[in-house]
């Protein structure tokens, strides 16, 4: 077991933190899973954080100049580089420490970027600081395209999901991909953390992050994120959605601790892919067969993490 | 006290950086700056250097670390070259405009296609419009002064911008020369630490890197523009007191028998070593040929350019950059515009010589001087020459 959190106690509904580091009034869309998210990892890490954004939603919505949404030093330099930004504010603060130059106070370090900032065009960057091992945390807001450019696909958009760049015709059925396992990627690393989480499960989620943010060296949080405005789905549905995506095993929720997969949520009697695609724009042309397909994908998908976490 | 040594240039610029005790060095490996990292990482993992070294997998990476490193309040460097520099585009004109202080040194070298590894200036060229202050060294002592000059000019609070280092490639990176080296008390004398006015601190959270909405967008790039033109004050003052206290004297454009000169080789980098011997043959057979060598290209030092141009009639520039397409090379370009409608301006002819590697020689500032003087009597056609291209 790591170290720093074997005395961890959690957050439960009766010690959740006051205090909101991302502050009301950002210009997010209605509905936005993502920013919701967003709200519940600035509790779980307080103040005392640098945080590094990638280009995304959750940079423009919470940054437009004179104004910021930011309560706790916030840096933006690029698309694809969030983690190579915060290497270099997690190094540069231990040469200054180690020097006297800035006091010997333990702060924490996130990078954040949605699913295209994290698994495609950021991935080396991402890749690169967790091999250094870089004593940071990295969250990924996935809401499985590229959101705030007019919804294009990225390697985090689900199979058959339509978007502006993986429409449905007469000879495509949407995206043809399979979602890139970023997670698995990251565990590949061999860093001490790797988990993902849903706004859906809120507590599950902050701990996450809170953990994250406590064990030294790299560690990666991938939340899972309902877009209403890419997705074609009721805003008010949101929370339902990412719930509907854990209970039908299409985003199954787990934790890998130095290698050790952990179920967190064990789905033994799962809801059908078809109850999470309905009330979806980005699913609707999906023929019987091609959800047939998805469903067997998603529950070998589940049962491999299943048998890893048993295994391992 | 300063010691003179024999000394390879790319490690005088190393051991610049180390006399500047920078917090933080990022790096990739790009051929020729790599001896300038591969000796400060040696610094740094024998204890002469206390600063993180970052070996990151990209020169993207490496400009994105020190982007944070500087946000953080830390003295930061890297170097770069070509493909690398390239690479890193995207993101140097970001710390430009955020006013974060860098300092990199670049070893030029040509840009593919076909690949070469040696010197010319069109990696810099591209870079033309980063909005970094940047300097062209001739020689070793220059690199390795201009290495510390650099640091004080980037992170004074009135300048707040990052700022290059030019030297040639190979033919200044991986030449020895004997050096003047400075020693810890005479640096500490000179370079003060970096205090930055704003840094990424939870104590004191602030936003850098927001949206710039089309009603400050033009703003933040006008402030740019004017901090970049304002720091030359600074520049040139961090180089008067360079030489009060070391006794080089160094100025944003360097003359060379040119008062009398009714024709001007115009050059950059290290070249100008060999230009100037050629301007001595050449007023040895009794022409008035001289020389005008660039050092400050950013901001660009139009007034003394016009001062040193003197009452010159040609000015023959050279460009080590060929612009497909182009009117004519980017040096000839500025100085087209520096003298434009200036009354009694000289006649300016653009040469582009000594690419990926090729040797410009006595011989082709001779030919450059000829070429121009021929073209002075009559209209030239063609905006640039390219020199010494192989027909068959």
């Amino acid at each position: 077991m790591i170290p720093e959190l074997e005395k961890f106690k959690g957050f439960t509904v009766k010690n959740l933190p006051k205090d909101e580091p991302l502050a009301p009034g950002h210009r997010a869309c209605q509905g936005c899973g993502e920013v919701l998210a967003l709200r519940m990892v600035m509790k779980a890490l307080g103040r005392n954080v640098i945080v590094c954004s990638a280009t995304g939603c959750m940079e423009i919505i919470t940054s437009p100049y004179p104004q910021t949404a930011w309560r706790v030093p916030w840096l933006h330099i690029a698309f694809e580089n969030a983690a190579a930004v915060a290497s270099g504010v997690e190094a540069a603060r231990k040469a200054m420490a180690r020097k006297g130059k800035i006091p010997k106070r333990h702060v924490d370090i996130m990078a954040l970027g949605g699913d295209g900032a994290t698994g495609d065009i950021g991935l080396q960057a991402l890749s690169g600081a967790m091999e250094r091992g870089h004593d940071f945390l990295y969250v990924c807001v996935d809401n499985e395209a590229y959101m705030n450019t007019g919804v294009q696909r990225s390697g985090c958009t689900p199979y058959g999901a339509m978007t502006t760049t993986s429409p449905p015709g007469t000879e495509s059925f949407g995206q043809y991909t399979w979602k890139k396992n970023i997670p698995a990627i990251a565990a590949a690393h061999g860093i001490p953390y790797v988990a993902t989480a849903s706004p859906a499960y809120f507590l599950d989620l902050m701990n996450k992050v809170k953990k994250a943010a406590l064990v030294k060296g790299p560690a990666y949080v991938h939340i899972f994120s309902p877009c209403p405005t890419g997705w074609g789905s009721a805003g008010e549905r949101s929370v339902e959605f990412a719930k509907l995506a854990v209970d039908t095993r299409i985003f199954p929720l787990y934790e890998v601790i130095e290698g050790k997969y952990i179920l967190s949520r064990k789905i033994s009697k799962p809801k059908p892919v078809t109850e999470y695609f309905k009330g979806q724009r980005r699913f609707r042309h999906l023929k019987d067969d091609q959800i047939a397909y998805i469903q067997r994908r998603v529950d070998a998908e589940y049962e491999r993490i299943a048998r890893l976490a048993e295994v391992s | 006290m300063a010691k003179r040594v024999g000394i390879e240039v790319s490690i005088a610029v190393a051991e610049a950086v180390k006399l500047a005790d920078v917090d933080l060095v990022a790096a990739y490996p790009i051929t020729p700056q790599t001896h300038i990292v591969e000796h400060l990482s040696e610094d740094v993992a024998n204890g002469k250097l206390d600063a993180e070294f970052v070996p990151v997998e990209s020169e993207h990476s490496a400009m994105s670390c020190c982007c944070g490193s500087s946000a953080a309040g830390a003295r930061t460097f890297t170097a770069s070259s070509s493909q690398g520099l390239s690479l890193m585009s995207e993101i140097l004109y970001i710390p430009s405009t955020m006013r974060l202080p860098i300092v990199m040194v670049v070893a030029n070298r040509a840009l593919s296609a076909p690949i070469s590894i040696w010197n010319d200036h069109q990696d810099i060229m591209v870079q033309r419009d980063i909005g970094w202050i940047q300097t062209f060294a001739e020689n070793g002592q220059e690199a390795f002064d201009l290495t510390l000059h650099a640091f004080r000019v980037a992170e004074d609070r009135r300048v707040s911008l990052p700022m290059i280092v030019n030297i040639d490639g190979f033919t200044l990176s991986h030449v020895i020369e004997p050096i003047e080296i400075l020693d810890q008390e005479e640096v500490n004398r000179y370079l003060p630490p970096f205090k930055p006015r704003y840094r990424l601190d939870p104590k004191k959270p602030i936003t850098m890197g927001p949206v710039g909405i089309p009603e400050v967008y033009t703003e933040a790039k006008v402030a740019h523009d004017q901090a970049l033109k304002a720091s030359k004050k600074v520049i040139l003052k961090a180089w008067d007191e360079f030489a009060e206290l070391f006794g080089r004297r160094y100025q944003p454009v360097e003359t060379y028998r040119s008062e009398d000169a009714e024709t001007l080789l115009v050059t950059m980098g290290s070249i100008s070593e060999t230009a100037m011997t050629a301007v001595d043959a050449m007023r040895e057979k009794g022409q008035k040929v001289g020389l005008v060598r660039i050092r400050l290209w950013r901001p660009f030092p139009a007034q003394e350019f016009r001062k040193a141009a003197g009452k010159a009639k040609v000015l023959a520039v050279i460009d080590r950059c060929l612009p497909p397409g182009a009117p004519c090379g980017p040096v000839g370009e500025d100085l087209r515009a520096v003298f434009y409608k200036v009354p009694g301006a000289p006649k300016i002819f653009s040469f582009v010589a000594g690419l990926g590697g090729r040797d410009v020689t006595v011989e082709t500032f001779e030919e450059i001087v000829e070429k121009a003087q021929a073209k002075a009597r009559k209209r030239p056609r063609e905006l640039y020459e390219v020199i010494g291209v192989r027909e068959k």
